[in-house]
């Protein structure tokens, strides 16, 4: 188990591989579709996205008082954002993207280039992600609706694998190509 | 199909809308039984230590989380989908103002997620109603009783379903077997990203609308049953067999469990048409039921 703290830096990034399981602590960052459509549609992102990790992830939000209580928060399917991620890792220097089902080849090579990791969380698991969340502190672009507004979560030891590294590894591109050619020997 | 959404006093109906919130929040927190049991058993066939054994558990740390706590076992509480069965002469419009009374108040409580979006402004109505949201699919049969049976499908899950047509020159043709080879290519391409290990609704036939329904409603069907028609049972303990050999594993991490069951259906179809339509249903499989008494209180719970 690799401790993380968010912001994070470009080493500590670009130390991790395929397989490795993370726990990461301090701020995330919730975006997706909206947030990545408006992004890469040229709108500035409202908080500073340097170093910091993007999570693919629609929350239910309840108001209780004045203050958002986080009620269930599990990842999205990461593919939907496989237009725009690269982009916005490049233009804002964010270091890692948390969500499910895994990403592109260009998402990949963003990895790379920019030293960024994808982190896979355990999609459907809206309880055990959101105990890890002890706050939320905010939101922006709450126009978007709730679950595709940028939420400013803190977590403590919010755990994921990483499944796409900074070396051009892909537990996703490997997991396709071995279930393809299993399947095809067992074609009907 | 489509919630009218009345702003409603529900007061005339207190008993049958307390049943249906119950109902909500059932099916989105507590994962039903014979589910719950597919998953746990599946813990044991993924290697210790492995990223699949780690997801399993997580998953199942996640089942008594939400059931404890009584919230979402997902953050995404997915299509609403309502099967009622009704007494000839019932009111089903005044159940589905109801029910969509019922579907608000469960948002406001946080049972729901606010899902439900127009599809050109991209505004979201917050409280899961408008066109098409929930869904209601009405039957009539000659029991004296309401029954109400609950899907929530999430959208992870659903962007994976798929539909062939048959003949196709990868697939081949219009037999189970064709048909087989069509329903492993909807799990390659799911992979992961259906919040695997998946369970599959398949309808054989039908017109491309009506395949894809009844596909989901095999969904209703309990994980342990057995096809009754010996040839589909067999395709569908096939179908699981090979997917589990396929190597893609819980959440697309590799490894042994990909698919907990699949539930084959038939609907006849034209002579020029032969679909295969395929429900990819997650893990997260939530789908509860009520018999409903006269009064509109809950008589017996299903699943």
């Amino acid at each position: 188990m690799i401790k993380l703290e968010t912001p994070l830096t470009e080493q500590s990034v670009r130390d991790l591989h395929v397989g490795d399981t993370v726990t990461i602590t301090g701020r995330l960052y919730t975006g997706r579709d909206s947030v990545h459509h408006r992004i890469h549609e040229g709108t500035k992102p409202p908080v500073d996205l340097k170093g910091q990790i993007i999570y693919h992830c629609g929350p239910v939000m309840v108001k209780e008082g004045d203050q958002w209580v986080c009620k269930a928060a599990g990842p999205t399917t990461s593919s939907r954002e496989e237009p725009y991620q690269f982009e916005v890792m490049r233009d804002y220097g964010i270091r890692g993207v948390i969500g499910k089902g895994g990403m592109g080849e260009k998402t990949l090579n963003a990895c790379r280039e920019y030293g960024a990791v994808y982190l896979h969380a355990i999609g459907g698991a809206a309880q055990v992600c959101a105990a890890s969340i002890k706050r939320v502190d905010g939101v922006d672009w709450m126009d978007l609706g709730s679950p595709e507004a940028i939420w400013h979560l803190w977590v403590e030891d919010f755990m994921a694998i990483v499944t796409m590294d900074a070396h051009g590894q892909s537990l996703h591109k490997n997991v396709f190509e071995e279930s393809r050619t299993r399947l095809a020997a067992l074609k009907a | 199909m489509t919630a009218t959404a009345p702003l409603r006093d529900v007061s005339a109906d207190p008993a049958l809308f307390q049943t249906l919130l119950e109902l909500i929040r059932r099916t989105s927190t507590q994962l039903p039984d014979d589910v719950v049991r597919a998953v746990t058993s599946a813990r044991k066939d993924e290697a210790a230590g492995s990223n699949a054994e780690v997801a399993l558990n997580v998953i199942g740390c996640n089942i008594g989380l939400a059931r404890e706590s009584s919230l979402p076992l997902c953050q995404d509480t997915g299509t609403i989908l309502f099967y009622v069965h009704t007494p000839v002469a019932y009111d089903q419009i005044e159940f589905e103002e109801v029910a969509t009374e019922a579907v608000r108040r469960a948002t406001k409580l946080g049972y729901l997620r606010q899902n439900s979006v127009d599809s050109v402004t991209g505004k979201n109505t917050g409280d899961n109603t408008g066109p098409g949201s929930p869904v209601f699919h009405f039957h009539q049969w000659r029991e004296p009783h309401v029954e109400v049976k609950l899907m929530l499908k999430g959208g992870g899950c659903e962007n994976m379903n798929a539909q062939y047509s048959l003949p196709h020159p990868d697939f081949g043709g219009r037999d189970l077997k064709g048909v087989e080879n069509a329903i492993l290519d909807c799990i390659l391409q799911a992979q992961g990203q259906g919040c695997g290990p998946g369970i599959l609704g398949v309808c054989i036939g039908g017109d491309r609308g009506s395949g894809y329904g009844y596909a989901k409603e095999q969904l209703l069907r309990t994980m342990e049953d057995t096809n009754s028609e010996p040839a589909l049972a067999d395709l569908e303990q096939r179908i699981v067999e090979k997917a589990n050999q396929s190597g893609i594993g819980p959440m697309g991490f590799g490894g042994k469990t990909t698919l907990l069951a699949c539930k084959i259906g038939t609907q006849n179809r034209l002579p020029a048409s032969f679909f295969v339509s395929v429900a990819y249903m997650c893990w997260a499989y939530r789908r509860r039921g009520v018999v409903v008494g006269a009064e509109g209180e809950a008589r017996e719970w299903l699943y």
